[in-house]
């Protein structure tokens, strides 16, 4: 049941999705949103593309196994609890952050760092459970 | 001194890497580790014999009162020679043991690693630190035992020995974090300087409980003493310096270091001079019965361990004493006679003690080694084992009304000392040379060195006491509160009641090696008592044990979704369900209807009525989109209670939930039976009383007042401490970014479970 107005437009949702849901991400520490739910999101947009073309196709554009977000993302996570104790030997998880605000993305501190870890572990495993599942069985 | 204690972590972690190459002849090498730290120990001698304390501290984990603070006093410093020094040896003695083991370099890491946990253990001040090294050493022995992991028997002791001394470790780690909580503090030294009397507090026998569990576990007292022989298939290096010198001594160095602490009450003698008296009478008459080499010595070590309990049990200055000397003479000459037993074992074969006969003449150093261990193992003159065996019966004598009852026990458990130190160090090396034997060999010098200079040791240190005395053994005892003692250790203390109870201990053992000779038939009378021995009592607890959780699993978890839920819901309604009754007094607020929106009631109507369709459908897939629409409705209630974040995340949840629904429901056929009568009314009550039951609660929680400090601290200082205007957000990767590093790791390992069920298939050679 491929629909071919489905497939075009979520050639273009796909995008545009994935930087909404980035953009989601970034907002988070200041208004609504959040490595949670910029991870739902981004994991909507592929599983949008994976119902119009295939799971094959889907994970083609991924490139690698999203099974790989997980680690990835939870060493994010942790490095950014550890890099206070580096840096300035404060306890795990304290939040540092750079003095001065970058330009868009705005003040850049160990939280954002590990709200990407959430991110990347919430794609990794939302896209990990679902391709199984319509793999498996 | 953190650096002395993690080198033998870091030199195992780098033989993962290196390994290879310390394999062949370089392994003696390894060695170094351990004559180092000796040498490094040692070095500390005249200031801990000059009355100081070492005390150093590493900040870990400090707002939970966990510290690595290290505290070298008299006690600690004993320890920390004994397994330095031993040690060396064992490590000397591996490399040409265990030669060409394709695995060796495996084998000194575990036994590093040990070295380290061990080291850990005795010096560390911090009790949640001790109970970590403490579990350390179980683990690292439990790798050490198991070794030869080819074969089921090892496993098996290893498995047994890591239970018994596991199960010992949890013990003991409730009995300190109790300690911890009576004291306010986990700091042994802040405990003995705060003047805390755990003696009169309420917790006291509890905290003995707990305490003595990890103890009589980890030294092997009676009735959890049955691991210690089985630990017997590791191989002899591991024997030699778990199993008789250190590891099992772990137990005795918690007593005697906890002492000044617990010590000095009925409970505390009474327990440890009856487990005591048990173990070292008991496990020594058990001696007699064996032949195995090994299996004498483990028994002999268990006696020594039950008489070190026992004079710690007595607690008076001079059985405190004579427990820090013993533990010096016993691991002198049972660490001998292990090494020992491994000589004969690698030359000839065998360990049968009928068997081995005249290698005397084949190795004259390992027979003059053994031979020394045995005296000082028998306590003749002028050996160590003379002036250990001299302060016991000092300190049995000293006890008033039950003083014959103690020295009695003494007496025996020493006379079946003897016979086991004879059978095993002595017996092998005399009589006529079976001509089975006629081509064994002299062994390398690294095996014999090391057992010679252990049992010339226990020969000096008998002729020169003076220097145990001052260098080890007053500052031990200065270390457990007794510091102005006055005693001397000396090899002749006059024509006495000890010396005439010495000769009779040493005749009646004497006596009894020439009069009993060891054979399998008595092996075999003693074998028969084994279905009511404690390791057979316990084998079968762990298979009822067993019986009980298929039973209990099969009940539980049965495979149906359906009867998962069931128990889930009605455990809770049964568990809350009469207490929210008789309790509830929640109130609606007159006006609670008056402020209904349009929006509110549509989306109640949207819900209800996707409710009804959920239930109704007979098409699974409808029902399934039922359910996301009840889904979205309840984010749009959140979005009407300004909690946009919450509606954002459970609309895209709810959005990922249908597609997975749709995903494994598409391949479905279609619903085959509908569900009868019987289980329909069964589901509607359920639904009703857990529904009534939910919708009591929530009403209940709004009729409480609201404490607001904690949302007011995160609101206040989201921005000020966090630099982030959604709360909600800061919260999560902020004040609780702990919660939530837990919550993805648990969502990785849900992921895992899932692509693992189904994607991973048994290979055909995996399938049984």
């Amino acid at each position: 049941m491929k629909s071919s107005i489905l497939q075009t437009a979520t050639n273009y949702l796909l995008p545009l999705l994935l930087l909404f849901s980035v953009f989601i991400l970034l907002r988070g520490h200041y208004l609504p949103g959040g490595g949670f739910v910029g991870g739902l999101i981004a994991a909507t947009a592929f599983v949008l593309h994976m119902f119009a073309h295939s799971a094959g196709e889907t994970k083609k554009i991924l490139r690698i196994h999203p099974g790989f977000l997980m680690p990835i993302g939870l060493s994010l996570a942790i490095l950014s609890g550890f890099a206070p104790k580096v840096i300035s030997g404060l306890p795990f998880l304290t939040g540092i952050w750079f003095s001065e605000p970058i330009p868009v993305l705005g003040l850049i501190g160990t939280a954002l760092f590990f709200d990407t870890g959430v991110y990347l572990v919430v794609v990794g495993v939302s896209l990990t459970i679902l391709f199984t599942i319509s793999e498996g069985a | 001194m953190l650096i002395a204690i993690l080198s033998g972590f870091v030199f195992a972690a780098l033989l993962v890497f290196t390994g290879h190459m310390l394999k062949g002849k370089l392994s003696i090498l390894s060695a170094l580790i351990p004559v180092g730290l000796f040498t490094y120990f040692c070095s500390f001698i005249p200031e801990i014999a000059a009355g100081k304390t070492i005390y150093a501290t590493y900040s870990w984990v400090p707002s939970m009162g966990v510290d690595l603070n290290f505290n070298l006093d008299g006690l600690a410093l004993i320890f920390a020679l004994m397994i330095t020094g031993i040690g060396s040896l064992v490590f000397i003695y591996t490399s040409n043991y265990l030669k060409g083991d394709p695995y060796l370099d495996r084998f000194y890491g575990y036994l590093s690693m040990f070295m380290a946990a061990m080291l850990g253990l005795v010096l560390s001040d911090n009790l949640v630190a001790i109970f970590v090294f403490w579990e350390l050493t179980s683990i690292t022995s439990f790798f050490l035992i198991g070794y030869k992991n080819e074969d089921r028997d090892s496993r098996k002791a290893a498995m047994i020995a890591l239970a018994v001394t596991g199960i010992g470790g949890m013990s003991l780690f409730a009995g300190v974090l109790i300690m911890g909580a009576v004291a306010g503090t986990y700091s042994f030294q802040e405990i003995l300087s705060s003047g805390v009397v755990f003696q009169d507090h309420a917790l006291y026998p509890i905290i003995l409980f707990f305490v003595f569990g990890g103890a009589f576990t980890k030294s092997a007292q009676f009735p959890f003493h049955y691991w210690l022989p089985g630990a017997m298939r590791a191989p002899t290096p591991v024997s030699t310096y778990l199993h008789s010198a250190t590891m099992v001594k772990a137990g005795i160095y918690i007593l005697l270091r906890f002492t000044p602490a617990l010590g000095n009450h009925a409970y505390w003698s009474d327990t440890l001079m009856l487990v005591g008296g048990i173990t070292m009478v008991y496990t020594a008459y058990q001696a007699l019965f064996r032949t195995d080499l090994k299996g004498v010595l483990a028994y002999s070590t268990i006696a020594a361990l039950g008489i070190l309990t026992f004079l710690i049990g007595m607690g008076t200055e001079a059985a405190l004493l004579a427990a820090v000397v013993f533990i010096l003479v016993h691991a002198l000459y049972k660490a001998t006679l292990f090494l020992v037993a491994g000589i004969i074992d690698h030359q000839t074969g065998t360990r049968d003690i009928t068997k081995l006969r005249g290698l005397g003449k084949l190795m004259i150093p390992v027979a003059v080694a053994s031979a020394l261990a045995a005296l000082s193992n028998s306590g003749i003159p002028p050996t160590f084992g003379f002036v250990g065996k001299d302060l016991i019966y000092e300190s049995t004598l000293e006890m008033g009304s039950i003083s014959i009852l103690l020295t009695v026990a003494a007496i025996v458990t020493n006379v079946f000392l003897i016979y086991a130190g004879f059978a095993a160090g002595v017996r092998p090396f005399l009589g006529k040379l079976p001509p089975a034997f006629e081509r064994v060999q002299m062994p390398s010098l690294l095996l014999w060195v090391p057992a010679l200079l252990l049992g010339i040791a226990s020969l000096f240190f008998g002729l020169f006491p003076g220097f145990i005395e001052s260098a080890l053994a007053r500052p031990a005892l200065a270390s457990l509160g007794f510091g102005s003692f006055d005693f001397h250790l000396k090899l002749w203390h006059g024509f006495n009641t000890v010396f005439i109870l010495s000769i009779v201990t040493m005749g009646a053992g004497l006596l009894l090696y020439f009069s009993l000779k060891p054979s399998h038939k008595l092996e075999a009378v003693i074998a028969k008592l084994e279905p009511i021995s404690p390791k057979s009592l316990s084998v079968l607890a762990g298979r009822g044990f067993r019986q009980l959780s298929l039973l209990w699993t099969r009940l539980f978890q049965n495979g149906f979704l359906r009867y998962y839920v069931i128990v889930i819901m009605g455990f809770l309604v049964v568990l809350t369900g009469y207490n929210t009754l008789t309790e509830t007094k929640f109130v609606i607020p007159d006006k609670a209807f008056e402020d209904i929106t349009i929006y509110e009631v549509i989306t109640l109507v949207i819900m209800i009525v996707s409710i009804g369709f959920t239930v109704f459908s007979s098409s699974r897939l409808a029902a399934v989109a039922a359910l996301g629409v009840l889904g979205y409705a309840i984010s749009l209630v959140f979005v009407f209670y300004s909690a946009p974040d919450l509606a954002m995340t459970q609309f895209s949840i709810d959005t990922l939930t249908v597609i997975l629904f749709v995903l494994v429901l598409y391949r479905l056929p279609k619903y085959l039976k509908l569900s009868d009568l019987r289980s329909r009314v069964r589901d509607i009550i359920l639904a009703l009383v857990f529904g009534a039951l939910i919708t009591t609660l929530a009403l209940e929680v709004l009729s409480e007042p609201i404490h607001r400090q904690t949302s007011e601290f995160y609101a206040e200082n989201a921005y000020v401490l966090a630099k982030g205007k959604n709360v909600v957000n800061v919260i999560l990767v902020d004040f609780r970014g702990i919660d939530t590093m837990v919550e993805i790791t648990v969502l990785v390992i849900a992921a895992i479970g899932v692509f693992g069920l189904l994607k991973l298939r048994l290979k055909k050679s995996e399938v049984n």
